[in-house]
């Protein structure tokens, strides 16, 4: 390969391959310089370019053309340069142009997170509270799609869907043959089957997981809870299709739902089969690895414990036994 | 002391009178629960699940009032709604199963703040006392507001 490139975004310098993309340069660096992405996904050949939340500002081209760009430039389709500066939460424009971008985004988007299954763990939901404005100025009706079935197991809520192209991707380059598109241009365009048809693949599960609004979701787990009452937990088995690792999302003793592991970007790491997905919901079918790394700031950190807590009642006979006639008693009564 | 204080007479009288004038003074009691006391407008007492104005359900089961719990008093099971059941509840999503554990309650009023729903609101009365605990776990007869319809007749 040839040399490494040095580029400075928000004053932070890193040293990237040649021919990297801006957001995945912040990335190796991490933390809050990081642009947000709805439509970027790096496992996904070709995705990003659509939704313009992760536009930054490029004030130093590069050591040869220290010119800077003229205007904001889309961060994971832009490449970078040796001596490249990139602003990103530094400046005002930037963040800005983000709050447009957002407002633009829930133009059509309905409010209706207090039904969505995907709440608590959406990227519109976690951007629009960093980045977005309290209010809308759009005076029209929200554009509105019935509910459709795609096969037995997803269900697709058109009217939530911001166009970010991630699920026709997945069904372009990880499945076999592709059922599903985008009909329709501009305002017009919706995702659809041709003729509705089912999805038969067995990786078409992973359309739910690579959504990053409610748009596509499990009908397995459709109202069964909300995501931050259950408890994720890695787990993998054998499975003769995918790699098998998983998280399980449980309640009580329950598996109610079974998706791919995400990092810190939500991305998956490794996509899973429809048979790991939809229909090994028994605890007995998977080697538990432990509790799943949850961020601090997402809402289903709350109640979730990576270690096992004290008990309550330590190695005290006398308590204990006094806690089994209490329980005795309740339970005549 | 002298004779007058050894009598301990006038002492005795003294206190009395100050019984006999506490007779004919307003009675602060109240005989709770004939009567109730005037509650302060910002008071907060039992649940209640609120209704529209189309006598629908308001609750959608989004568990925010539980997120928000911080006694974790409340839960729920969420179920969908069917067709012909538009007239009950609001949402397509609504609460089958919705207990609060009056017992762990704090009446601190979060669930009602957290609700995006306006449909929670703390504006009953005392909540009664009662011998088992297994009652204090109010589910939704005794929560969620009668219909305008029996409230009309």
């Amino acid at each position: 390969m040839s040399e490494k490139v040095k580029v400075t975004i928000d004053g932070i310098t890193v040293e990237v391959e040649p021919g990297t993309s801006i957001l995945n340069a912040a990335r190796q660096i991490g933390g809050d310089i990081v642009p947000p992405a709805m439509c970027y996904y790096s496992k996904l050949e070709g995705s990003g370019g659509k939704c313009r939340t992760c536009l930054v500002k490029v004030s130093k081209g590069s050591e040869k053309d220290p010119r800077p760009m003229p205007k904001l430039v889309a961060s994971c389709r832009t490449g970078v340069m040796d001596g490249m500066e990139v602003q990103n939460i530094t400046s005002p424009e930037v963040i800005e142009a983000r709050k447009g971008v957002v407002e633009i985004l829930l133009i059509n988007h309905p409010l209706d997170c207090p039904i969505c299954d995907q709440a608590g763990e959406c990227h519109l939901q976690d951007l629009s509270f960093e980045h977005g404005v309290g209010n809308s100025r759009y005076e029209f009706d929200r554009r509105t799609f019935e509910k459709i079935d795609i096969g037995e197991k997803i269900q697709l809520h058109m009217t939530r869907c911001i166009l970010c192209y991630r699920c026709v991707y997945v069904a372009n380059q990880i499945t076999d043959n592709r059922m599903h598109g985008i009909l329709g241009r501009g305002d017009a365009s919706e995702i659809s089957t041709y003729i509705e048809k089912a999805i038969e693949n067995d990786f078409s599960g992973n359309v739910i997981d690579v959504c990053p609004v409610g748009a596509l979701t499990d009908k397995t787990f459709r109202f069964k809870n909300r995501v931050w009452f259950t408890k994720p937990v890695d787990a993998h088995r054998d499975c003769p299709t995918c790699k098998g690792k998983v998280t399980l999302w449980y309640k009580g003793d329950e598996v109610l739902r079974v998706t791919g592991r995400k990092d810190q970007f939500g991305e998956v790491e490794d996509f899973i089969c429809n048979t790991c997905r939809f229909e090994t919901k028994n605890t007995s079918s998977w080697i538990i690895e432990g509790p799943r790394h949850i961020a601090q700031t997402s809402v289903i950190s709350s109640n979730h414990y990576e270690f096992v807590p004290l008990p309550v009642i330590k190695e005290n006979q006398v308590l204990i036994e006094a806690n089994k006639i209490e329980f005795e008693r309740a339970t005549k009564i | 002391m002298n004779f007058w204080e050894r009598l301990y007479l006038p002492a005795i009288f003294q206190g009395m009178g100050i019984t006999f004038k506490h007779m004919f003074k307003k009675k602060e009691t109240i005989f709770y629960p004939e009567f109730e006391r005037e509650f302060s407008e910002n008071w907060r007492g039992m649940h209640s699940l609120k209704r529209d104005e189309e006598g629908r359900e308001r609750c959608t089961a989004c568990g925010l009032c539980a997120l928000s719990c911080p006694a974790e008093a409340i839960t729920m099971i969420a179920a969908e709604r069917q067709k012909g059941e538009e007239t009950l509840y609001r949402e397509e999503k609504y609460a089958a199963v919705y207990e609060i554990n009056m017992l762990r309650c704090i009446f601190c009023g979060l669930c009602e703040e957290a609700c995006p729903k306006e449909a929670i609101y703390l504006d009953g009365p005392i909540v009664p006392a009662d011998y088992l605990r297994k009652d204090f776990i109010y589910g939704k007869d005794k929560l969620v507001e009668e219909s305008m319809k029996v409230q009309q007749n």
